[in-house]
């Protein structure tokens, strides 16, 4: 680039042919030298410029994606693990009882949490039979971003197994992507939410496509500001379709049941919760 | 640009072309270790939530 008469002898002599003009003069063939060579390297630049692009794209979209979904997934394994080991510490280290999915009464529900705490696990086994992430308190970025959290519990909201709507969110894809195959779920698909109090089972109903400033999904009764709430339903939020935030993707789950964590995980959890105590 | 690079490396052929990779693993391990997370923080458009377009 920047080879000029001051350059060493034998350089000089290898290049000095094409490039060397006398100074003061100005030959049109110099000229057009010079400006082919700032051409080619504005050339590579823009090259480069590209490549770095793609580079950044392919690290949010898949390396990092999976560095965060590897480290937020470890991150719910060890809440769980303390849950449970807590419980048996608590009663003795007594064997646990066969688990036994309904006749513990009305759930308990734990009071609202402070910002960025990890209060609950969740697990969807449609979203891959290891699934299981955090969930903290608040949807900023210090959640959904975090590599040890990644899920969000909108405030304000209710709680696991209260009456109402336990709303949450997550991406869809890039830091993690807690919600990566959400509209994969089917009628009827278990999705559990796991607490220090226990295991809380919801059963998957239906999707919906809404406007990204449509807040009434995280009402108690969802659209229905003014209904008072009967049920108890889990809502998930993620953006749509994949890679844009044109749209929102809600997911609604009804209430099913509850155990505390004395009476073991649900059945269906049982393999990834061994796996959890193996660490 | 590349040009000058080339023939700023020293040593033959190979040798360049294995200096060339040590480059290309650092840049990738600065880009990947500091200069993406920030670009990340900087134009995130990951938006999943409702009520905060």
């Amino acid at each position: 680039m920047s080879d000029r008469d001051d350059q060493p002898a034998a350089e000089e002599t290898r290049r000095g042919r094409r490039r060397h003009r006398p100074r003061g003069r100005i030959s049109v063939a110099g000229v057009l030298g010079e400006l082919l060579i700032s051409a080619g390297v504005l050339g590579e630049l823009l090259i480069s410029a590209g490549v770095l692009v793609l580079l950044f794209l392919g690290w949010q979209l898949w390396w990092n994606d999976a560095v965060m979904a590897g480290s937020q997934s470890s991150a719910a394994a060890e809440i769980s693990r303390n849950w449970i080991e807590q419980d048996r510490l608590a009663r003795g280290h007594t064997a646990l009882p066969t688990p036994e999915p309904t006749g513990f009464g009305d759930p308990v529900v734990a009071g609202a949490p402070r910002s960025t705490d990890a209060f609950a696990v969740l697990y969807v086994p449609r979203f891959g039979a290891d699934y299981h992430r955090s969930i903290a308190e608040g949807v900023g970025l210090d959640v959904l971003n975090s590599p040890q959290l990644g899920i969000g519990h909108y405030p304000g909201t209710q709680m696991p197994g209260e009456v109402g709507n336990f709303a949450v969110a997550a991406h869809r894809s890039a830091n993690g992507g807690g919600m990566h195959l959400i509209h994969e779920l089917q009628l009827g698909d278990p999705i559990y939410v796991q607490t220090s109090d226990g295991f809380y089972t919801y059963r998957f109903r239906d999707l919906e496509y809404v406007s990204p400033a449509t807040v009434e999904v995280l009402d108690p009764v969802p659209h229905r500001p003014d209904a008072t709430a009967v049920d108890r339903i889990v809502t998930l939020t993620s953006c749509n379709p994949f890679y844009s935030t044109a749209e929102r993707i809600i997911a609604y789950g009804v209430f099913e049941s509850w155990q505390p964590t004395s009476a073991g995980a649900p059945a269906a959890l049982a393999t990834i919760i061994a796996a959890q105590a193996q660490g | 640009m590349y040009a000058a690079l080339w023939r700023i490396l020293p040593g033959p052929v190979w040798i360049r072309l294995l200096l060339l990779l040590v480059l290309l693993a650092g840049l990738l391990l600065i880009l990947s270790t500091w200069v993406f997370p920030w670009v990340d923080s900087i134009v995130n458009n990951q938006e999943a939530t409702v009520g905060t377009p």
